[in-house]
């Protein structure tokens, strides 16, 4: 069930009101199968169970949650790398669900994707100049006289060295590799960037620095970012929007400032309450939302409202019976829940100019 | 785990069906001498040669040869089950040739493997754990010799040495345990380690860089931080993991074993299944090629299950639906 | 927890734990490795000290060290590890076996490698026990299970019998926690326990491991590079860059008033959940080799505050009031100052 789409705020950087990136009704079921000779299906992952998004252009998604709530399988829809169990996608009003291969193609030009790993990511055995230089070569959108040099113009662009051009991954650090993947991303100036955890295994102090870049080249190249982590801090800081998945499903969307200040989903409330914070007296005035057990398998997800047998809100029968819909909230602010948080139900505190 | 083991078994039928298959095809497609004539007697007349071709069940065409085969085998024939027919050459039946043998073949296996297994896990784990050091050395070259030496090779040095030179070990030649068991034991002691040598040289590698790799792990790491002593974390956590896979591998390698080492029964003149099929080869003997394939085949196979299942209770992790 | 004479957070009566000038170099083929460079800390009983550094700091080395774990033969160790009137860095190990485990318990990051995976969850907590005190088997498996009710495991029993790979990753966690406290060690060394989990089950490692300090009286060490989870759960702290320690202090002194660059640096380059910070700050370049150590500071490459003498002269730790500690050469008044001006804008 969709909400319409003009209830949302304009998230800041979007000049126009076409999305660049539109989901309706996206579902992922994995079958499981078994069987002696033949394999009969008897249950399914329900990886991405129902998903509807707007992505406007020159703004930054943050798709926000844990390990089975299904959002790199989103990203790998969004990239078509999986086909979708049901739903449909547009880019720039176009619909690219049943596209095959060849369609894709020049699609596939406007959409690129950064990796978690630097460390797997990139092909050992070739140079990175190589590497960089393979969306060129698949796509021939440039002249193979003119390959090298744009090649280390990217390098540039993303604070690479232009003239290791012919070194092995090997031979950079962690966050240099995540440059190379970057510049990859990058070569064939597309419009939609799905990055995938994208610092979420570097230093600290790494971190920063990618982070710095992506938000640099966005502004240089008017690119729009879905920008993937478990790191709430990290997805915050980059995001004009943030949205919550919890087993399959968006539970919760808004700008930044507000999720954080105003949580109205449990969960929202539960992983905002659970995030470390860097500041021991802010710290011990967070209110503390504690969980009970472990984060639940899609292959079974509860009934009625999925998050309900954890949900310290929860209340019955509703919460088990009634799936609650996403309903709007403060401005630009959609929450599925049946008894949301009241205002500053985790931080409470006026935030710093 | 039921429906798992029928699955198997089914696989188990149907790979022995298809080396049969396979094996007939061969022997109709390579140039032959036709059997007929090789069994036909020194100066074949043509007559001869068709009575000859008929009674071997010959002249039908190759197909229909193939299914009654298949026919008798799952069924059985006059002598028994199940049925593997008489041999082209000696006109007698194969099935009471074939399991003598096979008991030959089985005593040599059974006794290499004990032998291999010992030498190669023991000196695997001494390498292992004495790494860079002498004894690690030594145990590698050992290890490449034993991998790089021809089995006929060392097979004849080691009579030359023991029998010829030394004296100390009787010649080439089977006898039963039932006749003379000291007799018995000298006659295979050769052929034991001969056949050992390779497959320890192997497993005493394997071992080694598998122990070496456990031992990198992270559960070792914490076996320690538990202040075990380290020989609970050698033996009760490193060697648990890291013979796991060598189970595997031997149910294979014995598996094969059992249809027949046959270098080694041939170097030491031992009336096993090897030696059985090799003559058969030599003869267009078809019946008895078939014979020792389906039972080599069947080796193989149910060894291979037996492990796996085997497997399941050694690793927690693994489950069969 | 009760502010002792040391001034110290939460730390009480005499050290359980004195390092001086631990080393550990390794040699291999390419040089020197130099993993721990020089560090000296004391760990109180009642504290949770934090160990914050990013890869290459040296954090994991240093309390592998303490424990007897390094065992490579290309490791040379130097300094001294003084725990319980002993140096355990000159015990043999046979004598060092019956403290691991025993006074002093180390829970690792990835449980799911950290455990055997052939052996119940039940086995190899007995087998810890049965490791260093003699006890029936059925006693000590009616600890175990014990103990993993006590770390919040629901149907111990049942779970105990299990295999690790049927546990999730937070209740793995737990289970290493209750392997590692089954023997109420004196000391217990978390190193990066929650890295790989999910925030909302790394909040109930934390809080777990904080209520069981408290109810086993067990110090505690937690080695992160998680500066949120140092700032709600430690008492004291270690920041270590390249192989030392660069700052050490009570975590308000770090966090209201931290005194080293290198901690300036990482407090402006995090994003942060309760602020609206506009632009992180990282720390220029990136951290060194450990083989080629640049001389002097080891910091001085990538400090905005670089000094002449910060490139020859090693900077000492120093502490102006016994409690508060940092290895540069700036002037107090200089640190306190920049710390005011410049860091406490944006954090």
């Amino acid at each position: 069930m969709t909400v319409s789409v003009r209830e949302r705020e304009r998230p800041a950087g979007s000049p126009g009101s076409t999305p660049l990136l539109r989901l309706e009704g996206v579902k992922k079921h994995f079958p499981i199968t078994r069987g002696v000779i033949f394999q009969k299906k008897i249950g399914q992952v329900h990886a991405v169970d129902g998903i509807d998004l707007e992505v406007y252009p020159g703004e930054t998604l943050g798709l926000v949650g844990e390990t089975g709530c299904g959002k790199s399988t989103l990203a790998r829809l969004i990239m078509k790398v999986y086909d979708a169990t049901e739903g449909r996608l547009f880019f720039e009003g176009e619909e690219y669900t049943a596209y095959g291969r060849r369609k894709m193609r020049p699609l596939r030009r406007e959409m690129q994707m950064i990796f978690q790993d630097p460390y797997a990511s990139l092909n050992p055995r070739k140079t990175i100049g190589s590497i960089i230089a393979d969306p060129f070569r698949i796509h021939h959108t440039v002249p193979k006289g003119d390959v090298k040099k744009n090649v280390q113009e990217l390098m540039e662009l993303v604070g690479l060295n232009p003239e290791h051009y012919n070194r092995y991954p090997h031979e950079f650090s962690g966050g240099q590799r995540q440059r190379v993947g970057v510049a990859r991303a990058l070569a064939l100036r597309p419009k939609l960037i799905v990055c995938d955890e994208p610092v979420s295994a570097l230093d600290v102090s790494i971190q920063a620095q990618i982070i710095n870049l992506l938000e640099k080249l966005q502004r240089e190249f008017g690119l729009t970012y879905i920008f993937i982590a478990h790191d709430l801090s990290v997805v915050k800081h980059v995001s004009n929007r943030v949205a919550v998945m919890y087993l399959g499903k968006i539970v919760e969307m808004a700008t930044g400032p507000t999720l954080y200040r105003n949580p109205k989903h449990p969960y929202t409330g539960a992983l905002l309450s659970a995030v470390p914070i860097a500041d021991p007296d802010l710290a011990s005035h967070k209110k503390r939302i504690v969980l009970e057990g472990d984060v639940p398998s899609p292959i079974d997800p509860p009934s009625g409202c999925r998050f309900h047998p954890r949900c310290p809100n929860a209340q019955f029968p509703r919460c088990r019976e009634e799936e609650p819909v996403l309903r709007p909230h403060h401005p630009g602010q959609v929450a599925a829940c049946h008894f949301p948080l009241e205002d500053r139900a985790v931080l409470d505190l006026e935030p710093t100019a | 785990m039921g429906r798992y083991l029928i699955r198997r078994l089914l696989w188990v039928l149907l790979l022995v069906v298809l080396i049969t298959l396979f094996t007939f095809i061969i022997f109709f497609v390579m140039p032959p001498t036709d059997p007929s004539i090789l069994f036909a007697g020194r100066a074949p007349n043509p007559r001869l040669i068709a009575q000859v071709k008929e009674s071997l069940g010959l002249d039908q065409p190759a197909p229909i040869q193939y299914l009654l085969f298949l026919k008798r085998l799952f069924v059985g024939d006059e002598y028994g089950w199940p049925g593997f027919g008489f041999s082209f050459l000696t006109r007698s039946p194969i099935k009471p040739v074939l399991l003598e043998r096979a008991v030959v073949t089985f005593q040599l296996a059974l006794g290499a493997a004990v032998l291999w297994l010992v030498l190669g896990v023991g000196i695997g784990i001494i390498s292992a754990l004495n790494r860079g050091k002498i004894a690690d050395r030594a145990a590698m070259g050992f290890a490449l010799l034993g991998v790089s030496a021809p089995v006929f090779w060392l097979g004849l040095m080691a009579l030359w040495i023991f029998w010829q030179q030394l004296e100390i070990l009787p010649g080439t030649g089977y006898v039963a345990i039932s006749d003379d068991p000291s007799q018995w034991f000298m006659h295979f002691i050769l052929p034991w380690f001969v056949l050992a040598l390779l497959f320890a040289a192997f497993y005493a590698r394997m071992v080694r860089s598998n122990l070496l790799e456990t031992l990198n792990e992270d559960y070792i790491r914490t076996a320690r931080a538990k202040g075990l002593s380290e020989r609970k974390v050698i033996f009760r956590h490193a060697l648990r993991s890291s013979l796991t896979p060598v189970v595997s591998l031997f149910g294979v390698d014995f598996g094969t074993l059992l249809g027949g080492a046959i270098i080694t029964e041939t170097v030491f003149n031992l009336p096993g299944l090897g030696t059985y099929v090799v003559r058969a080869v030599g003869n267009g003997d078809l019946p008895v090629i078939l014979a020792v394939v389906v039972f080599a085949g069947l080796g193989v196979t149910i060894m291979s299950l037996v492990i796996d299942v085997l497997y399941a209770f050694l690793d927690p992790r693994v489950k069969y639906a | 927890m009760s502010s002792s004479t040391h001034g110290r957070s939460g730390a009480v009566g005499e050290p359980l734990l004195r390092v001086r000038d631990l080393k550990v170099h390794f040699d291999t083929p390419d040089g020197v490795v130099k993993a721990v460079n020089g560090v000296s800390f004391d760990i109180y009983q009642g504290e949770t000290l934090g160990v914050v550094g990013e890869s290459g700091s040296g954090k994991s080395v240093t309390f592998l060290t303490v424990m007897g774990l390094i065992r490579s033969k290309d490791a040379r160790l130097e300094g001294e590890v003084i725990f319980d009137g002993q140096d355990l860095l000159t015990l043999p190990d046979e004598e060092l076996r019956h403290l691991r485990g025993k006074r002093i318990g180390m829970v690792f990051q990835d449980a799911m490698t950290s455990l055997h995976p052939f052996y119940t969850v039940g086995q190899q907590i007995v087998e810890g026990i049965r490791a260093h005190e003699k006890m029936p088997k059925k006693e000590a498996w009616d600890r175990a299970v014990d103990m993993l009710q006590t770390v919040g495991i629901p149907k111990p029993a049942e779970r105990a019998r299990q295999y690790p790979h049927e546990f999730s990753g937070g209740m793995r966690q737990r289970a290493m926690i209750a392997m590692a406290l089954a023997l109420n060690p004196d000391l217990l060394i978390a190193d990066e326990p929650t890295t790989a989990l999910d925030v909302t089950v790394q909040s109930q490692i934390l809080e777990l491991i904080d209520r069981l300090k408290q109810e086993f009286r067990t110090a505690v060490v937690l080695i992160t590079h998680d500066l949120g989870v140092v700032a709600e759960y430690c008492d004291h702290i270690n920041v270590m860059y390249a192989a030392k320690i660069a700052e050490s202090g009570n975590t308000r002194d770090i966090y209201y008033g931290a005194h080293h660059p290198y901690t300036w640096g990482l407090l402006q380059s995090i994003p942060r959940l309760e602020s609206e910070v506009q632009d992180l700050k990282p720390i220029k370049g990136q951290p060194p080799s450990l083989i080629f150590v640049p001389p002097g500071c080891s910091f001085h490459p990538r400090c905005p505050y670089v000094m002449d003498i910060c490139r020859t002269k090693e900077p000492e730790l120093q502490s102006p009031d016994g409690v508060h500690a940092s290895a540069c050469h700036l002037a107090l008044s200089e640190k306190e100052r920049i710390f005011r001006e410049e860091v406490l804008q944006r954090a």
